[in-house]
């Protein structure tokens, strides 16, 4: 079948339900079997200021956002200036005639009134189904199958309100059938064969579910952007689990609390974003040296400081993995796709108790704000394990003696783990440096010993990690390898695709892995590739020094970097991939 | 049956001889025993000073934490078991400067668990510095020419903050701390013991002799009435917090018993989600 997809885009104020209409949409239309990805752009205030919503609707899965656009609502005059010069030649622009004064749109344009349009018997209809329901007569879609959706948006709010958003469907609907009939289903929407349903989710939703569904109940955090709908799916659908998710007064409460809850046997993690991170730096040493598991969750955005709290970034990898003082080793992942998330972030709570130390979750605005169609999650090849965690027959032990919760012995350096409440297993733990049973020690030898095993524990990772890369690297040999990681997979795949399309041999690498680095698994890519470049969101080309540091001697690597707060377009980066050719 | 010696973990403490941080761990195993519990219920958290190393002075569960952060941690090990005994000790630089936001969060949230501040108004462990309890005027290696910050208020704080227990004791009074400590563990939510522990070393003006000059007891108030907010406040005032014995209690639901946690906690429960609740949760994104 051939791959076919609409781009799709309404503008508008904050505030004016844009988020709504954007999602009863995509939702509709993963009810009928499309694939779909939904992309807001805002700004961090919550009335006022423009944004917009962009869905790429198609019939194979889509996993970012398509630079041009074959349908715009226009809901303020701003969309006319910043998102109109998207729109294709074949595109339609729907807009109000006050906005069009001395300009003359070279597309097909709807021009009607809003304030006419939401005019009612005793009511206002609102703006953002009346759009709704203009595009689903642009689009051809019948109304009926969009008003479930509405139902479940607007139906616990009273009948009255679910007749008013019914209303404004219809109206919008009808306007264009009378007003515009040519334009009745101006679009083909992408030919499905077969539809089956698919799942609509966030990729800070499918980290949540990835947390819950590997049993870990306790989420302590702090609101940040972009990382607040985690914590507000985890206080949605813990409790039922018999678990908590509890919003501390800081980040630094927030990431000591789990590492608290941890240490007295739950899951247990927080989530933040770059200004978050810093503060629980401290935090994060205290687990590393009392070898207690944590799991931190990332969504990076651009920095530094305050930065650009709403805007695309990945410039926290190095504060992730180095951020910490002293010597410490973390396992830092970093997911590349929605459902990369929620497999991650479940197996970061494994990697978490075996290894018995942090682990960071590195997402980034564009995969955590990111929403798209998600055909199935496999619940089925999902197992929880704990590692060394003891929990009960020790050997009777009593007072001065003390159970060796850091024995320097242990297989693999890591030691066996025992939680406060079980009998004979009395330990202690320390941010001190400490003794083989958590006593303060600065004996020279101890200092040394226990600093080896903490590092040296980690290290097999790189052997044990399921998928340290995500590899789409056809060619034994490459003319050009693209390396990326995160959110930039799925436009890194579509320029690789066109690329190869024109003959090139192009392998394609996310890494999944950060810390420790998967030397082995990326060496011989780097090796047997003419041309290689590192596609990054961050001005230091963190992830290019990264595998510099690691992989020696390490061949030429092409940066290809963007900081300016948006995320990469397809015809950008395969232009700027060329140049390197 | 636990006894004062299932407590005791033979480690020398590196304070000081005369230190009043001995006294808070005598009574904190006395009161262990009086509680009837059994070394691996008790969690001891602790954050970082000389008070801080506390944690490793009983044989129990002990936590040295970072600075400031030891209620941070002891409400995530509460939380997640809740048959535990969970007991956070810190100093005055802890509790009331860099940990200042937390000690008031957990008044507010009243997460069932006992802080016991360790209070001798100066910073040891980093050899004499001024604390957020030096009176005015106080002298240290960071305050030559005396202290001019005014000192926190930790009890009026405590009011303020929605404390649900507010109790003050002295080193020098055993057992009335052993007491208090009990009581504190015993009520539901979170419990704030000021103890003041003074520092033989550091601080010749808050000495043993100058507490117990100017301490009085609310055992001597006539008709003092611990449930009383308003009169508790104005008895501190005027005392300018000189003052022992238990000041205030109210019986506010805990956060546990708030949140239904009480009811339903599985967190120390790991295991993977059940595939009905997982299909469930899968419903909600159709």
């Amino acid at each position: 079948m051939k791959k076919q997809e609409l781009s799709w885009k309404a503008g508008g104020q904050q505030g004016e339900g844009l988020e709504s209409l954007g999602e009863i949409f995509a939702a509709a239309l993963c009810s009928l079997g499309y694939d779909v990805y939904g992309y807001r752009q805002f700004s961090s205030r919550i009335k006022g200021g423009h944004t917009s919503y962009k869905l790429r609707i198609a019939n194979h899965p889509v996993a970012t956002i398509a630079s041009s656009c074959n349908l715009l609502i226009a809901m303020d005059p701003d969309t006319l200036e910043v998102d109109a010069p998207e729109l294709t030649a074949e595109g339609i622009l729907v807009t109000d005639t006050a906005w069009l004064e001395g300009k003359k749109p070279k597309v097909r344009t709807v021009a009607l009134s809003w304030n006419e349009l939401s005019k009612a018997d005793g009511t206002t209809l609102p703006k953002n189904i009346l759009a709704l329901g203009i595009t689903a007569a642009l689009l051809g879609i019948d109304t009926a199958k969009l008003l479930p959706l509405l139902e479940k948006q607007y139906g616990r709010k009273g009948a009255e309100v679910m007749e008013t958003n019914r209303l404004a469907l219809e109206t919008g609907y009808e306007y264009i059938k009378n007003n515009y009939h040519d334009l009745l289903a101006a679009f083909t929407m992408p030919e499905l064969e077969n539809p089956q349903p698919k799942l609509f989710m966030l990729g800070n939703e499918a980290v949540a579910l990835g947390a819950l569904t590997s049993g870990a109940k306790f989420m302590s955090a702090y609101p940040i952007t972009p990382s607040s709908e985690i914590m507000e799916y985890m206080v949605k659908y813990a409790p039922a689990e018999g678990g908590v998710m509890l919003q501390t007064e800081d980040e630094i409460s927030a990431c000591t609390m789990a590492i608290g809850a941890a240490y007295a046997g739950a899951r247990a993690f927080t989530a933040t974003a770059g200004p978050g991170l810093s503060l629980m730096a401290e935090a994060i040493g205290l687990a590393e040296m009392t070898e207690t598991p944590l799991v931190v969750i990332d969504t990076q955005r651009g920095g530094p400081s305050t930065g650009l709290p709403t805007k695309h970034e990945q410039s926290d990898l190095m504060a992730a993995i180095y951020n910490t003082h002293g010597d410490t080793a973390k396992i830092v992942i970093s997911p590349s796709s929605i459902e990369e998330s929620f497999y991650d972030t479940f197996e970061a709570f494994n990697l978490a108790e075996e290894y018995q130390c942090p682990v960071i979750v590195l997402s980034d605005l564009q995969l955590s704000l990111g929403k798209q169609s998600v055909t199935s999650l496999d619940y089925g090849k999902l197992q929880v394990r704990r590692g060394k965690l003891v929990k009960d027959g020790l050997p009777e032990i009593k007072s001065p003696e003390y159970f060796k919760r850091y024995d320097l012995e242990a297989e693999g350096s890591i030691s066996m783990r025992v939680l406060p409440g079980t009998p004979n297993g009395i330990s202690l733990g320390t941010g001190l440096e400490h003794d083989e049973v958590g006593r303060p020690s600065e004996n020279r030898a101890m200092r040394t010993a226990q600093s080896d095993k903490r590092l040296r524990k980690v290290r097999s990772v790189v052997d044990t990690f399921e998928s340290p890369l995500y590899e789409d690297a056809p060619y034994p040999q490459s003319d050009l390898l693209i390396i990326g990681m995160a959110g930039t997979r799925a436009v890194i795949s579509e320029v690789a695709e066109e690329l190869r399309e024109k003959g090139l041999r192009v392998n394609h690498v996310q890494i999944r892995l950060l810390s420790p680095f998967p030397v082995c698994a990326l060496n011989h890519y780097l090796q047997e590739a003419k041309k290689i470049v590192v596609v990054e969101h961050n001005a230091t080309a963190q992830l290019a020094r990264l595998i510099k540091m690691n992989v020696p001697p390490c061949p030429e690597l092409h940066s290809i970097l963007k900081y300016n707060g948006d995320i990469f377009y397809k015809e950008e980066l395969l232009a700027k991939c060329k140049e390197v050719l | 049956m636990s006894t004062l010696a299932s407590f005791q973990n033979q480690v020398k403490p590196n304070w000081c001889p005369g230190c009043g941080d001995y006294a808070v761990q005598m009574a904190l195993q006395q009161a262990a025993v009086k509680l009837n519990l059994e070394p691996h219920q008790l969690a001891l958290v602790s954050g970082i000073g000389c008070s801080g190393r506390i944690g490793g002075y009983l044989y129990a569960y002990g936590m040295h934490t970072t600075h400031g952060r030891a209620l941070p941690f002891a409400q995530g090990v509460k939380l997640a078991n809740p048959e535990l005994t969970v007991i956070a000790c810190g100093g005055d630089g802890d509790g009331f400067a860099i940990g200042t936001a937390h000690t008031i969060h957990a008044m507010r949230r009243n997460v069932n668990i006992t802080y016991i501040l360790m209070d001798n108004h100066v910073y040891g462990l980093t050899k004499g510095q001024t604390s957020p309890r030096s009176d005015v005027g106080f002298k240290t290696k960071t305050t030559p020419t005396g202290n001019i910050e005014t000192p926190i208020a930790a009890l009026e704080l405590a009011l303020a903050s929605g404390a649900t227990f507010v109790a003050q004791g002295f080193s020098a009074q055993l057992p009335q701390l052993v007491d208090l400590i009990v009581a504190a563990v015993r009520h539901e939510g979170f419990s704030f013991v000021n103890v003041f522990s003074p520092c033989v070393t550091f601080n010749h003006t808050n000495t043993y002799e100058w507490f117990r000059e100017h301490l009085s007891d609310v055992k001597d108030i006539a008709g003092y009435d611990p449930h009383d907010k308003g009169a508790a406040a104005r008895h501190i005032m005027e005392k300018e917090g000189m003052l022992t014995g238990l000041l205030y209690e109210n019986d506010r639901a805990s956060y546990e018993q708030a949140s239904g946690l009480a009811g339903f906690n599985t967190i120390k429960n790991v295991e993977k989600m059940p595939q009905a609740n997982f299909n469930k949760l899968l419903e909600g994104f159709k």
